[in-house]
């Protein structure tokens, strides 16, 4: 594996796969490879995917990343499974939803375990997906895992972010509910061959009345992805949402709130890291006894973690 | 300092073929997640190509082939074939399914470490890929 990064930016895909797995499990060379690449990222379209467990993100992104082969676009593709909270393991099947991009060249699929991360993604996804953009790739798009209501996480990390909905799923109270509705730049109402296709697109609709004026209004659009239908209209409004951001000024500003967001929390596991090696065992078991036995509390035990690193 | 490694071994378990029989796969898979292992499962019907190609963009450490049609010496063949035609030439190998004990030798050869067949405990197979698996 010598001249890993070359071999990369050469368009090896093998490289590519690589240097994921180095950047993913958080390696010294990881570490390396991103600072060589990073420079590259930031010129592809990256899209969010998400919604809630069976609703068709997969198969979606499959039919999504079909018809933009037919225009000629290269696309990567980032899928997020859960890991398991008690093994660690996971199983990892978004490529069954894929089959027919398995052998085309002008696509990476890649999965990811989530490894504990919280908001329907993975702890290294922000640097996956900036290694796949340096790859060079038009668009790339990202499936979270199966969200709820609250997995947000996603909007700070791709440029415009697609919430599959599916007919039958709950009244308009639930769609009024605050999360992750708020984030959807396009709202998908995926299985519109299903009854109540109409009905759901009609709440929605009815919701995003009640915004307030001056709110960007998201799209709504039908798809039956297992048949590749409503492709055309999906590929159309997320273009449309990339163009407003960039026409009203909004793209600079959408970066640097992400990369605000990355690095604030990048440095918060590295304090983190540091309050726990600077902290014998002892003193913390000693300080979690205290709290335990309700002698502290722990707002008060925390503040004693933090000083022994800032002082 | 350096973050602490979380390295994982990556697994594909994978058929290739005709056959629709994945009820081993799936066990396999299973097991190996419940052991603390990353599967990408790709499902039934898949071709060497696609095999190859999805151990390339995984990076996996461990490739699992399931047959049970009995055409193993027709297909693994050209799934080693077309790992090495893609420089996929540092996984782990193994299969499973029904495959006659006549076939063993040749499937070593072809460089598939472990042949595993109905009745096998999935604690053996786990115990295999913990061995075995060259963990990038």
């Amino acid at each position: 594996m010598e001249n890993i990064v070359e071999r990369f930016l050469g368009g090896d895909r093998r490289a590519l796969a690589r240097v994921i797995s180095r950047i993913e499990n958080e390696t010294p060379e990881g570490r390396e490879y991103l600072r060589e690449i990073y420079p590259r990222s930031g010129r592809a379209h990256t899209v969010g995917i998400t919604g809630s467990a069976g609703a068709g993100k997969s198969t979606l992104t499959g039919a999504l990343a079909a018809e933009l082969r037919r225009r000629e676009k290269t696309v990567g593709i980032i899928g997020v499974d859960p890991s398991s909270p008690f093994t660690h393991g996971a199983i990892l099947g978004d490529r069954i939803r894929m089959q027919d991009l398995a052998l085309d060249p002008g696509v990476f699929v890649r999965s990811m375990a989530g490894r504990g991360a919280l908001g329907g993604l993975a702890p290294a996804i922000n640097d996956v997906v900036a290694t796949v953009e340096a790859f060079g790739f038009d668009y790339v798009l990202v499936e979270t895992v199966g969200a709820g209501q609250d997995e947000v996480e996603i909007a700070g990390t791709t440029m415009t972010t697609v919430l599959v909905n599916n007919p039958g799923t709950g009244d308009d109270i639930q769609a009024m509910k605050a999360g992750i509705l708020e984030i959807a730049d396009v709202l998908v109402v995926n299985k519109a061959d299903h009854p109540g296709a109409d009905t759901l697109v009609s709440q929605l609709q009815g919701l995003l009345n009640l915004s307030p004026k001056d709110m960007r209004r998201p799209a709504i659009v039908k798809t039956v992805s297992t048949r590749g239908e409503g492709m055309d209209e999906l590929i159309d409004a997320v273009a449309d949402h990339r163009n407003y951001l960039e026409t009203e000024g909004l793209l600079e500003g959408h970066r640097a709130k992400n990369a605000r967001h990355q690095v604030l929390s990048i440095a918060r596991a590295i304090l983190l890291q540091r309050i726990q090696a600077s902290t014998p065992d002892e003193q913390l078991d000693e300080l979690v006894r205290r709290v335990g036995q309700r002698e502290l509390d722990p707002h008060s035990a925390a503040e004693e973690l933090a000083n022994i690193v800032s002082g | 300092m350096t973050a602490p490694a979380r390295t994982k071994i990556r697994v594909l378990i994978a058929k290739p073929g005709l056959d629709g029989h994945d009820r081993g796969a799936k066990v396999v898979a299973r097991a190996l997640r419940d052991a603390g292992c990353e599967v990408i499962y790709t499902g039934i019907r898949q071709t060497p190509e696609m095999i190859a190609e999805a151990a390339l963009q995984e990076d996996v450490d461990v490739v699992g082939l399931s047959i049970l049609s009995g055409a193993h010496l027709e297909l693994f063949p050209r799934v080693v074939e077309e790992l090495k035609k893609r420089d996929v030439d540092d996984v782990l190998l193994f299969c499973g399914g029904i495959i006659p004990d006549d076939d063993t030798k040749q499937l070593e050869d072809l460089g598939f470490q472990a042949v595993f067949r109905p009745g096998t405990d999935t604690r053996e197979i786990v115990q295999f890929v913990y061995d075995n698996a060259r963990v990038s």
